[in-house]
């Protein structure tokens, strides 16, 4: 079952079959995780979620499409509970919650940018970024999700994906200004 | 001039938002020539192309440094999957159009195969057997089974093949036969829904070269029913009248 296709496991997970789920869970869960846990920040929370968004593919697979890919689904359901578990919990709580619960393995930008290790500042500042930008940059970098998939999960117009993620690098420049590092651009 | 120049400035700044996607591989070809076509004449462009380089990896080494979750997630997935299991056995009658659907997928592209599944499904459905195994558990659900009917004492719920049988009986004056390619978007619920909206039409047989013979009980012209299908367009991709 390793190499069927993941709109087939689709198939099997509406007819009832849990090995079917459990194919899809190994393919997907890691990715998903650290999608759902870079919004939420809270390693246990995005846990939970990753078992609900499965659950959730459980389900509604009877009901799925196959308009878009199955990764970019289950993207668009991590992303609705993340941003559920944020409103319902709060997210000034979680943000505190973040700084204990996701280990911090680097210096701030100023002191990595002593060290000189631009790599690392860079990765500093992504972490700095709104949600928001934080989202679109890793859809389109990460996830690899092309311009329609992205306004597809986000549920934005595709000209908008354009724009934050344009406003989104804008910001780590800026960011990354600050912290000593200047692009030249924009 | 100065309209040349917000022109050219425009198509600049297109080319530019295309980047990011250009880097992570997923633009068009089309756009993806472009894009290429601009890079090789514009070396502030160029140099612009290389910062979003530079975020593609350190986006990605971010993101790999996260790790991975616990086995706590899928230890909780499966418990979720027993407790729905447990109150809802009802996935369970889809046993059938599963396996109609795997052996088809096996032989046909994907598209045909999300076909095969939903029109399996709604034959199921079709059969009556939900509400037989509903009660009586999915094992039941390839054999024919008893039902107690109130009225009657007892009747059959008939097995797939043989509802097949009595759907045939449908057939001659009154009833039209038609030949239906569903949309490969097209959901389980509304391939029954639009089945449904035609007398409970009943598909018969297929797929044969993507098409399903569908029965539909009705006193107009075939054409016009072929007619009636084609425009539900969100569910069905092709209909032609069947020579039955």
């Amino acid at each position: 079952m390793q190499g069927t296709s993941d709109e087939a496991l689709i198939v099997r997970i509406a007819a009832g079959e849990k090995l079917a789920m459990q194919v899809l869970f190994a393919r997907h869960h890691v990715r998903v995780f650290r999608f759902v846990l870079r919004l939420v920040r809270n390693e246990t929370l995005a846990e939970d979620l990753i078992s609900e968004v499965f659950l959730d593919v459980w389900r509604q697979a009877g009901k799925f499409e196959a308009r878009s890919a199955v990764s970019t689904w289950l993207l668009a359901i991590a992303r609705f509970k993340a941003l559920s578990a944020l409103r319902k919990r709060g997210e000034a709580e979680l943000d505190e919650e973040a700084a204990a619960a996701v280990e911090d393995t680097g210096d701030n930008p100023e002191v990595a940018m002593q060290k000189k290790d631009k790599g690392e500042i860079l990765r500093k500042c992504l972490g700095e970024l709104s949600p928001e930008h934080r989202e679109v940059i890793d859809l389109v970098y990460y996830h690899e999700k092309g311009i329609e998939e992205v306004a597809e999960i986000v549920g934005i117009p595709e000209n908008t994906v354009k724009t934050r993620m344009f406003y989104a690098r804008k910001r780590l420049s800026e960011l990354l200004k600050a912290a000593g590092v200047d692009r030249g651009w924009p | 001039m100065t309209t040349t120049n917000t022109k050219a400035q425009q198509l600049r700044d297109d080319i530019e938002a295309l980047l990011p996607w250009h880097a992570a591989g997923t633009l068009s070809r089309r756009d993806a020539e472009r894009v290429e076509a601009a890079l090789a004449n514009d070396n502030e462009l160029a140099r612009r192309y290389d910062l979003v380089r530079e975020e593609l990896g350190e986006t990605i080494r971010l993101n790999e440094s996260l790790g991975a979750p616990s086995a706590r997630a899928m230890d909780r997935l499966m418990a979720g999957l027993e407790a729905e299991a447990a109150a809802a056995p009802r996935r369970r009658t889809f046993n059938v159009g599963a396996w109609f659907a795997g052996q088809i997928s096996q032989l046909r592209p994907r598209t045909l195969a999300w076909s095969a599944t939903a029109a399996a499904l709604a034959i199921v459905l079709q059969a009556g057997l939900i509400a037989g195994l509903y009660v009586d558990g999915a094992e039941k659900a390839q054999q024919t089974a008893e039902m107690k009917a109130p009225e009657s004492g007892g009747m059959k719920v008939a097995s797939v093949p043989d509802q097949n049988r009595a759907v045939r009986s449908l057939g001659g004056p009154g009833s039209v036969a038609v030949l239906v390619q569903f949309a490969p978007t097209a959901t389980v619920e509304e391939i029954t829904r639009f089945l449904d909206g035609f007398g409970r039409a009943q598909v018969i047989r297929g797929p044969s070269s993507g098409y399903y013979t569908v029965r539909v009980a009705t006193k107009d012209d075939v054409g016009r029913v072929v007619q009636r299908m084609k425009d539900n367009t969100g569910i069905v991709r092709s209909a032609l009248p069947s020579t039955e």
